[in-house]
């Protein structure tokens, strides 16, 4: 039998992987990537929780995340796609026109 | 042997998201990011959460990452960046490192591991397809109504900002 600490320890790790790649890389696409493996954390942080409070909400949420996910990554990919089209590049160090 | 499991799924995981992290190439992140997903995958089914973990597989796994693949390789990079240079990026990083760990120590004082009063009682269908439907459509309807709406929003937000301009 897996405690539960083990599972939220698991997603905690991930989340904090996550957010050091979307602080420290430069390139968008792979910020976006880190992006989504925090939603992934969040979303077994949920699942865990789910079934040890023997409650399914916490399963409809995990399914509102990945929906809203998925509208995400399609919205914020057509962003980089038309940011490239423009400045051909996708390093967000060199997208800087708001810079005071 | 659940543990056992746990822990090769967990390290798996994990290590695959540092790869991801550490890698120069986007089209080598994006395929470590999708064995962190098919390791989560196998997680929810040790978690009971049997529908979840299929839709895990067939929409993050099997849709957004291709989606991801089909953008890094149309706009075809050529990965200029230095590894993680810079000491504030470091410093940044480092701190962000600390922040997780006194995170994970919060959870490890804070959460009661005892099983038993409650993994007992398990409803008969926990975690599948039935039971997440009986609660999507009785209680929480609007917010599955929403969730329509919003990805009739994001579909008509992507082609207009992914259009070409006519000439």
């Amino acid at each position: 039998m897996v405690p539960q600490s083990h599972y939220l320890i698991l997603g905690a790790i991930l989340f904090t992987i996550g957010s050091v790649g979307v602080f420290t890389r430069r390139n968008a696409l792979i910020i976006y990537m880190c992006i989504e493996l925090m939603l992934n954390a969040v979303n077994l942080t949920f699942i865990a929780f789910s079934r040890f409070l023997n409650n399914m909400d916490g399963h409809v949420f995990a399914f509102m995340i990945m929906t809203v996910a998925a509208a995400e990554a399609a919205v914020g990919l057509a962003i980089i796609l038309a940011l490239f089209r423009n400045r051909q590049t996708v390093n967000v160090d060199d997208i800087n026109l708001l810079k005071g | 042997m659940q543990l056992l499991i746990f822990y090769l799924l967990g390290g798996v995981a994990i290590s695959a998201a540092l790869l991801m992290l550490t890698n120069k190439q986007p089209v080598n992140a994006a395929m470590s990011l999708i064995v962190t997903m098919l390791c989560l995958a196998g997680i929810y089914v040790l978690l009971e959460a049997h529908l979840i973990a299929a839709l895990q597989i067939i929409v993050y796994a099997g849709a957004i990452m291709v989606l991801f693949l089909f953008i890094i390789m149309l706009l075809n990079i050529q990965e200029k960046e230095g590894r993680l240079s810079g000491r504030k990026l470091f410093l940044q990083g480092a701190g962000i490192v600390m922040i997780g760990f006194i995170l994970i120590n919060v959870i490890r004082l804070t959460v009661s591991d005892n099983l038993a009063a409650k993994t007992q009682g398990f409803a008969d269908g926990f975690g599948t397809t039935r039971a997440v439907a009986k609660l999507l459509f009785t209680e929480f309807v609007l917010p599955f109504e929403i969730a329509s709406v919003l990805l009739l929003a994001a579909m008509v937000g992507a082609v207009i900002l992914a259009k070409q301009k006519v000439e």
